[in-house]
């Protein structure tokens, strides 16, 4: 059954809005106790030679919780070819056409190289991945990606990993409005309020890792991004008041004792 | 019999399968992907896709990422 905190994306409904990564946990334990206390709509994951001198990695595959769908990404990719190449293995590995697209052009800030993205969603689409693209603020990349066949629209909301929140909510704001096709605000949410700001502004879902990773209690902050979330939907849906420039009085003007 | 594997140099005593190669190494199969010369091998061809001298094979699993 649906319900308003599901996330519908190219036909198949994900329990919840929140979609969360699974890097930078300090322990697997860690991992699955904050995936647990979230129950995201998906998690992501990355893709990788396997450390044939250091077997440990294989033991990942036993924290996943069982019962959430994976999206693999193409992180660290920064050419068109090598997020082709990794998007056809994560297939081949999970066996799932879901791929989190990322051609990232700049070490430093992380940003997308979005001609490059673009490129590798058409090629993608064609073999017939389910494609959700990491790109950067612009409206009409987001156009372009749609129109080339992208199942979301992923904008960035400020830097990966940077927590810094949204930084620039007019033109993702645009973007939720001028697509057909869910919105999901991808790194840079910092805290819940963050989320919460997101889902606000009319994002269908939000994708976070670090700010749950790397926060003091990640359990409990994971917990807190669900409420995030469905906090700022529910806020969406009930619509909020307009903005006045000064004071209206909640309590009524008449019947004062002192007059 | 060397090859290339993950990146790395490897000799092989014989020439092997796919699956060989990963019960070699002790790596279930049902959670990676290979690659050998850039090519997948789907996983039902484990058994029956033979490494050669010189190849470059990846072995290629997922591990926790945004």
């Amino acid at each position: 059954m649906t319900n308003d905190f599901s996330l519908s994306i190219a036909g198949i409904t994900y329990t919840s809005r929140l979609i969360l990564g699974t890097g930078k946990f300090k322990t697997f334990e860690l991992m699955l106790e904050a995936l647990t206390a979230a129950q995201p709509g998906m998690i992501t994951v990355a893709i990788r030679r396997v450390n044939l001198n250091n077997k440990g990695s294989q033991s990942f595959w036993n924290f996943l919780p069982k019962n959430i769908p994976i999206l693999p990404n193409t992180a660290g990719c920064y050419t068109v070819e090598e997020a082709i190449r990794t998007a056809r293995l994560a297939r081949e590995v999970l066996e799932t056409n879901l791929i989190k697209v990322e051609v990232i052009g700049d070490l430093k800030t992380l940003f997308p190289d979005v001609v490059g993205t673009l490129e590798a969603t058409k090629v993608l689409v064609k073999e017939g991945f389910t494609v959700l693209p990491y790109t950067s603020d612009d409206p009409i990349m987001a156009k372009r990606l749609e129109d080339a066949g992208a199942s979301t629209i992923m904008p960035l909301a400020s830097p990966i990993g940077s927590g810094q929140g949204i930084l620039n909510p007019f033109p993702v704001s645009l973007i939720i409005q001028q697509a057909k096709v869910p919105v999901i605000v991808d790194a840079g949410v910092g805290t819940a309020s963050d989320a919460a700001i997101a889902m606000e502004l009319g994002a269908a879902g939000v994708l976070l890792n670090t700010a749950v990773a790397e926060a003091k209690d990640p359990v409990l902050m994971a917990k807190a991004m669900d409420l995030g979330v469905r906090c700022g939907r529910t806020s969406f849906l009930a619509g909020r008041m307009p903005k006045r420039q000064m004071a209206s009085a909640s309590s009524p003007v008449s019947g004062m004792i002192n007059v | 019999m060397d090859i290339t594997l993950n990146g790395e140099a490897k000799s092989l005593h014989a020439s092997v399968s796919i699956q060989q190669l990963l019960d070699q190494l002790s790596i279930p199969s049902g959670r990676v992907a290979c690659e050998v010369n850039l090519k997948i091998i789907k996983r039902a061809n484990y058994p029956t896709t033979f490494i050669n001298e010189g190849d470059t094979v990846e072995i290629i699993q997922a591990i926790g990422g945004g």
